[in-house]
């Protein structure tokens, strides 16, 4: 599948945005609050993170002037949903961060709804690939599970990186600890979706495809056409494919090990902010790699036919 | 609208023939040229002329070569477009509506006023049946040729779809097979006609002719005229064919 750079940092980003705002409304919902001021200056940070995401997604779109038309069919479709309850979910952090700013307090009642919706967004999100029977790697319950993974790992490291930065509030090795249990669940489900995918039959073959396999092997002798078609483009990438094995040390090295390693040395180390600041850029660039190679290393059924 | 109607009224499909197809691309063309003018926006092409073309196609030819038990391997012409599947996956992907299923005669089409191009009907679709277009940046996507089938102002052996009416060896079929009575049914029926990937649960209505299992007679051998070749033959050329063998 051709890996689209919209959809890779549409999914890192907003992935990562929801996961933040989840994990601030935990925190509300569990009253450990951090600095009143500071915390609403985290809920900023986490709205623009998942609305420039969303925005991001939007350049996918051919025709994106149309694109409120997509709230329509939540009924049916998954990427409707992911799209109504994004908006809904923002719309609650809104509400949430308002509520605060003009209170001085962070209800439990408000910061709810911020969790529910957050999470949810995201798993809409894993759904819209888990739902395709043609992407036999995509289509397992592990693909949403991994979304939500990395999403709550890099809101857990945010949110890590939040309270070594916040104001009258004493750093303590709790969230940092947190943090890297977050990663370590988010790449466990990653590999066991890698192994998973690895060894997942593609469903259909150019036998099934043509209906040919009774007589022998099908092969194709002649394509329908001599240069490239949206189909090819879009359906048969192969580019880089080679390099699989390579890119997926490069994601585990940049998003797991060594977040791990900075987030640890937060905690041991003076200068926590310095630590957990490049923890979160590396496993974003980390995430980046994992999300080009989600689209890159998975094969459409349609290919058969080619 | 993007939910899959209950019932169809009638299932209107194609029945092809992969034993009388030629693979000559007339209903290709055809259907790029019906289409282009037709229902909705040009069927355009990018860098038509260019170093790079990249057009959008509502059907295609694939040319396969099947090798089975016997020495030789069968060629086989294979034309390939939406199925208009009962359980059409593109539709329900849809996040705006603009893919439906016509409840009165079961054919998937595109509003392309309402489509956003996003893509993921395509990716949905195990057949690479929908194509976007380069220049209108909507999702294409074969109509049956909607406005040809029940166009009153066309002569009525023309209203059929562009591909069938273009087949000059008569091997696509157009008819209703919710209709167990209707011709391209019988036709499925006789001729054992079959679904593509079943295995992907589509339910496609468009059916399959398979090519007619071959007789061992079928073909000439090329054994007699290597022979003659070999005995050499009389005349210039059979001097000439002497002479420059004397040469080394």
């Amino acid at each position: 599948m051709h890996p689209a750079y919209s959809v890779i940092f549409f999914t890192v980003l907003s992935g990562a945005g929801f996961g933040f705002l989840s994990l601030l409304s935990v925190s509300d919902i569990v009253q450990r609050s951090l600095h009143s001021e500071f915390k609403l200056l985290c809920y900023g940070f986490g709205f623009v993170l998942a609305t420039v995401g969303l925005f991001a997604s939007m350049l996918h779109l051919r025709r994106p002037e149309r694109a409120w038309r997509a709230f329509s069919q939540w009924r049916s479709s998954w990427l409707s949903r992911e799209g109504v309850l994004a908006v809904a979910a923002l719309a609650a952090a809104f509400l949430h961060a308002a509520f605060a700013l003009v209170y001085g307090a962070y209800p439990v009642l408000t910061a709810i709804p911020v969790l529910l919706l957050s999470l949810a967004t995201v798993y809409a999100t894993g759904m819209i690939y888990a739902q395709l029977k043609t992407v036999a790697r995509w289509n397992s319950k592990w693909t949403p599970t991994c979304f939500l993974g990395f999403s709550i790992a890099g809101g857990a490291l945010l949110y890590a990186t939040a309270t070594s930065m916040a104001p009258q509030v004493q750093f303590s090795a709790g969230y940092p600890l947190y943090a890297m249990l977050a990663l370590a669940a988010a790449w466990a489900a990653k590999s066991i979706w890698w192994k998973r995918g690895d060894s997942a039959k593609r469903i259909s073959s150019a036998e099934s495809a043509t209906g040919l396999g009774g007589i022998g092997s099908v092969r194709l002798m002649e394509s329908p056409h001599s240069g490239a078609s949206y189909l090819t483009r879009e359906m048969g990438y192969r580019v880089a494919r080679k390099h699989a094995r390579k890119l997926r040390m490069l994601a585990v090295l940049a998003g797991c090990a060594a977040p791990i390693a900075l987030v640890f040395a937060s905690i041991f180390v003076p200068g926590a902010v310095f630590w957990l600041s490049l923890a979160s850029l590396s496993f974003f660039a980390g995430s980046i790699v994992e999300r080009w190679l989600f689209f890159a290393e998975s094969e459409h059924a349609m290919t058969a036919y080619y | 609208m993007t939910s899959l109607p209950e019932s169809v009224d009638s299932k209107l499909g194609l029945v092809i023939d992969l034993d009388t197809c030629v693979g000559c691309h007339a209903c290709v063309i055809n259907c790029k040229e019906w289409n282009t003018g037709g229902y909705g926006s040009a069927l355009s092409d990018g860098d038509a002329y260019g170093s790079d073309p990249l057009g959008a196609f509502l059907n295609r030819i694939h040319t396969y070569e099947v090798a089975g038990d016997s020495e030789r391997s069968q060629i086989v012409h294979f034309p390939k477009s939406c199925l208009h599947c009962d359980d059409a996956p593109c539709v329900t992907v849809c996040p705006t509506g603009a893919s439906f299923k016509r409840s009165e005669d079961g054919i998937v089409l595109v509003e392309e006023n309402w489509c956003i191009g996003c893509g993921l009907c395509a990716w949905a679709c195990p057949y690479g049946a929908r194509e976007m277009d380069p220049g209108e940046g909507v999702m294409k996507k074969c109509t049956l040729c909607v406005d040809r089938i029940y166009n009153e102002n066309l002569p009525e052996e023309d209203r059929e779809p562009a591909c069938v009416r273009a087949c000059p060896a008569n091997a696509r079929h157009f008819g209703d097979l919710g209709d167990p009575e209707s011709d391209v049914s019988r036709l499925v029926a006789e001729r054992s006609g079959y679904d593509l990937m079943p295995e992907q649960g589509t339910r496609p209505v468009n059916k399959y002719l398979p090519p007619r299992p071959r007789r061992e007679s079928d073909g000439i051998s090329l054994d007699g005229l290597a022979e003659a070749e070999r005995t050499g033959s009389d005349g210039f050329f059979g001097w000439l064919d002497r002479a420059l063998e004397r040469l080394g």
